[in-house]
């Protein structure tokens, strides 16, 4: 018999090794269809009409007009007069006309009447925010971070680091078609990272059971967090759908309402004091940090992170502000509490005068059970990105520093937990030997179509396109939302057993032909055979025949029987920068990360996620910002020119290294979508400041911080 | 790439701000379509009856289109494809919406992102800062003609290769802007490339891939004009 346990590496055929995503050739040729490409028979337009104030409380709306008008079909009051909005751009009222024009002018035939509020947005300075928007503050100590300060032999930096706040800006924003397929049944196209479970969320708003939702979606253009709720739009479509008489309403988020109201990651800032004994061991930590993530605040993240400092103390405030409110953004709150614990610690290994990658590795046991995952990341990265060979101490420039072009080196080390969510499959052998697998999952160009046909190929011994993977329904077995990196774990485990327990059933049909024991049996290169003889074997098909008529599903489970899958995985990042101190620009040189995920499955699409946590960690290093206009509470970049994402020129050259092998496989795969995510900010901020000899305390590096910290550095005040 | 430099839309979204004010609910400022709509004014259009009209400007007698309907002809892919729309519609918006080809994406909206690249006569152009009245007349080529029988053209072979796409969104447009610089200059250098594929955005992070699929294609489609003698694979 066939068990569940992955296949030992020598006999892997495709786990593991280069695979071209399945998708690869649809998306290249545009036969792709994402939410946003449906044209549904029939289908009309919906646009949301939003708010101009930050803080306001509608007066009255008026949408007289704007129902006379030719081609509007509906209009519908969203949030009506009484409500106060809380942040710009909040959802008013929709309309739905027969094209995209006419229901733009109709949103501009709706008449608003708001009394302003005072309102409150930029929360940088904790200074400055005031007492009503500062909650009350949390405090934690472990240890005896006062009396420890004050010991002797102790070196201790004192330093400001933030992160603001940034937002997702997926390229296919937020929204949906909705339709009814008769006066109880609702049909659903959303962009959403939640095939499974975001029906059960309109069916409740709607009042219906949620076995009268259905919902499709093939492909998503982006989601990296934002995109699991229903959203109050997708609510509106539904029952705008209805009100034209069921016909399928689209409504997508046009550009600046996508950047305003569809997601934030919150902002992060703290005064750190950090200190060591003078021999180089990590001794206290105190830390006063704020952040926001919009209306609602936001919690404090893990300082100090991943060093479990023996004595420490932190006190946290949660500033609301009139922002559109924060979502999960991929590995929620370990990239800024990243950038301010090793930033401080770079800054406390400079003022030791010690390379920062020695005093890593001489406290790496602080780092707990991946201590040596780390060590190891470290010492290979450094190999990677030739850290010994260029590094300087802070200021006096890496190798290859002109007078006015300053190269630095930085690091960072990040950690997640990325255990596999539930996941149900239905797998199904054809009497003709197809073999198809379906599961309300969603590939959010991670690669989850691609992995779950490996998983089952592998499994069954078939030759790769011997399976179909259908996913994106949810009349499909119900498989979990893809965030916190749980989808690997979760499909490749219930596509395994599915895969096993159907092989298992195949063999004891076909065993008595084969004149031996289902246990003798097992399955190779097309072929089922006894085990370890070729002579003795049945074709796929073959056996399959055996059949009769019925095709042969089995139901598969995660969790389930065996431990296919863990959680907890370890990184590491080293960014090589050059500074031109003139203009205050940086520029990527090299960006090497080496990451544990457990056992992976599609070597080319892990790299990928890899590569491209890297880009987007350089996009919110040195560009990305939500800025915000304290004057009117609006955004003022609330578009794709200012709102700056690196291109192809910005982001140098890269080097991933994926742990593997002995230690790691046997951990079964583990999500990836998080961690590399994590480090790119502090790596890089550790960089700038190893090559202009002065820490810029807050994310993004723009050339005008880094300008300021110069001037600073120049001025006398050196952080 | 083709970026107007016209756009006086930046950044101007501040509304009213008095107490009690009754505002325009346009988000403020000028829109993108009301300043199409308003910059078609200036343009002659010969080929179309239907919503024509003259009207008198600057004393001369000109020809004008809209704001109505008008039917309009475009020579996509090779073939007349027709489409009744507003003067202020853009080509993208033509192609997605009346026409169902998805290929190119709606992204930015505004000329920064190239996801919505396709080929006017040759050169690369965001097709969202395209109105589809002014493509009359152009040959326009899409995502959708590159593969043949089921053959992916050499570029969009190159971006499966080597993974140059995750979501996807990005892909197509990066895929046009790609084929248009490798057809004008089939060896790019580094920073030829990084001009070439400048006006294009991902924000996946596929650029890694990207530069894998370009030196790619490079190669292969070289590999095809030495085979057919001359400049093949157009």
């Amino acid at each position: 018999m066939a068990d569940y346990k992955w296949p030992e590496e020598g006999k892997r055929k495709y786990i593991g090794k280069r695979i071209s995503r399945v998708d690869g050739p649809h998306k290249v040729s545009g036969r792709a269809k994402y939410t946003y490409d449906l044209n549904r028979p029939g289908m009309l337009f919906g646009k949301i009409l939003r708010s101009a104030h930050a803080h306001a409380k509608i007066v009255s709306i008026d949408i007289s007009a704007a129902e006379k008008m030719p081609g509007v079909k509906a209009v519908k009051i969203i949030q009506g007069p009484g409500t106060e909005i809380q942040w710009a751009l909040d959802e008013i009222a929709a309309v739905v006309a027969v094209d995209e024009p006419t229901a733009e002018d109709a949103i501009r035939a709706i008449k608003v009447v708001y009394e302003k509020l005072p309102h409150f947005v930029n929360e940088q300075n904790l200074d400055q925010v005031p007492a009503a928007y500062r909650r009350q503050p949390t405090e934690q100590t472990k240890g005896e971070p006062d009396a420890a300060f004050k010991q002797s032999d102790v070196v201790t930096v004192e330093g400001t680091y933030g992160n603001d706040v940034i937002t997702h800006c997926c390229l296919e924003t937020h929204g949906l078609v909705a339709e009814w397929e008769d006066d109880k049944n609702v049909l659903i196209h959303p962009s959403t990272q939640s095939v499974s479970s975001i029906g059960q969320e309109l069916a409740r708003a709607l009042g219906i059971p949620a076995g009268n939702v259905h919902v499709k979606m093939d492909h998503i253009g982006g989601g990296f967090g934002s995109k699991f709720p229903i959203d109050r739009w997708g609510i509106e479509a539904a029952r705008l759908s209805k009100m034209v008489g069921g016909k399928p309403v689209k409504i997508m988020l046009e550009r600046d309402a996508e950047l305003a109201v569809a997601g934030t990651r919150p902002s992060a800032y703290a005064k750190v004091k950090v200190a060591a004994t003078k021999d180089g061991k990590l001794l206290a930590w105190d830390s006063e940090s704020w952040g926001s993530g919009g209306v609602a605040g936001t919690g404090m993240p893990p300082y100090p992170y991943v060093w479990q400092i023996p004595n420490a103390k932190t006190k946290h405030f949660s500033i609301t502000t009139h922002v559109g409110p924060q979502r999960a953004w991929r590995a929620p709150n370990h990239p800024q509490a990243a950038l301010i614990t090793m930033s401080a610690i770079d800054d406390l290994a400079a003022k030791l005068g010690t390379d920062p990658l020695d005093f890593f590795i001489k406290n790496i046991e602080m780092t707990g059970v991946r201590a040596n995952v780390y060590k190891d990341e470290l010492l290979k990265g450094a190999e990677m990105i030739e850290w010994k060979k260029l590094w300087r101490p802070r200021g006096e420039g890496a190798v290859g520093s002109t007078k006015t072009l300053k190269r630095g080196l930085g690091l960072s080390i990040h950690t997640w937990g990325g255990g596999g969510h539930a996941s149900d499959c239905d797998l199904t052998i054809h009497p003709d030997g197809s073999v198809e697998i379906k599961l309300g999952s969603q590939d959010l160009g991670t690669g989850t179509r691609t992995t779950i046909q490996i998983v089952v190929a592998e499994s069954l011994g078939l030759p790769f396109d011997g399976v179909k993977v259908y996913i994106g329904d949810n009349k499909y077995p119900p498989s979990g939302s893809s965030g916190g990196s749980t989808t690997i774990g979760g499909v490749s485990a219930s596509s395994r057993r599915a895969s096993i327990d159907a092989l298992n059933q195949l063999f004891e049909k076909i065993a008595p032909a084969m004149s031996t024991t289902p246990d003798k049996l097992e399955a190779t290169g097309g072929k089922i055979q006894v085990i370890g003889d070729p002579t003795k074997s049945m074709t796929w098909k073959q056996a399959c025949a055996k059949l009769g008529t019925q095709p042969l599903t089995t139901r598969g489970k995660h969790p389930g029987k065996e431990s296919l899958t863990s959680a907890g995985v370890g990184g590491a990042m080293m960014a090589d920068v050059t500074v031109d101190i003139e203009t205050g620009i940086v520029k990527m040189n090299n960006f090497v990360a080496i990451q544990d995920c457990g056992l992976i499955i599609d070597m080319k699409t892990a790299e990928s996620q890899v590569f491209g946590a890297m880009i987007m960690g350089i996009g919110y290093s040195l560009y990305e910002e939500k800025i915000m206009d304290s004057q009117t509470g609006r955004m003022l970049n609330g578009n794709m020119e200012f709102y700056k994402l690196p291109g192809l020129a910005d982001v140098g050259n890269f080097k991933v290294h994926m742990m593997t092998g002995k230690g790691y496989d046997e951990r079964g795969p583990i999500g990836l979508g998080e961690p590399p995510t994590v480090s790119p900010g502090a790596a890089i901020s550790n960089a700038v400041a190893n090559a202009i000899g002065v820490r810029v305390s807050t994310i993004p590096l723009t050339p005008e911080r880094v300008l300021a910290a110069l001037a600073m550095k120049k001025g006398g005040s050196n952080g | 790439m083709s970026s107007p430099d016209d756009r006086s839309d930046i950044a101007a979204d501040i509304p009213e701000n008095s107490e009690f004010s009754e505002i325009s609910n346009d988000n403020g400022g000028v829109s993108r379509r009301n300043f199409l709509k308003g910059s078609s004014v200036a343009l002659t259009i010969p080929l179309i009856a239907k919503g024509e009209k003259i009207v008198k400007a600057g004393g001369a007698e000109v020809k004008v289109l809209g704001p109505d309907k008008v039917n309009i002809t475009l020579n996509i892919n090779g073939a007349q494809r027709t489409a009744s729309v507003e003067t202020r519609v853009t080509l993208l918006d033509t192609l997605r919406n009346e026409l169902d080809m998805t290929g190119a994406k709606r992204v930015c909206d505004r000329a920064t992102c190239g996801a919505c690249t396709v080929v006017m006569d040759g050169k690369p152009v965001y097709a969202c800062t395209v109105l589809a009245v002014d493509a009359q007349g152009k040959s326009i080529q899409t995502v959708e003609s590159l593969d043949q029988n089921g053959n992916l053209h050499p570029v969009q072979q190159a971006f499966v290769d080597n993974d140059a796409q995750q979501c996807g969104f990005c892909t197509p447009g990066f895929v046009m802007a790609c084929k248009a610089l490798l057809d004008k200059n089939p060896s790019p250098t580094q920073e030829e490339m990084e001009m070439g594929l400048g006006g294009n955005l991902c924000r996946c992070g596929t650029y890694n891939g990207i530069k894998g699929a370009v030196a790619q294609a490079s190669q292969e489609m070289k590999k095809t004009r030495t085979m057919k003698g001359g400049r093949g694979n157009g």
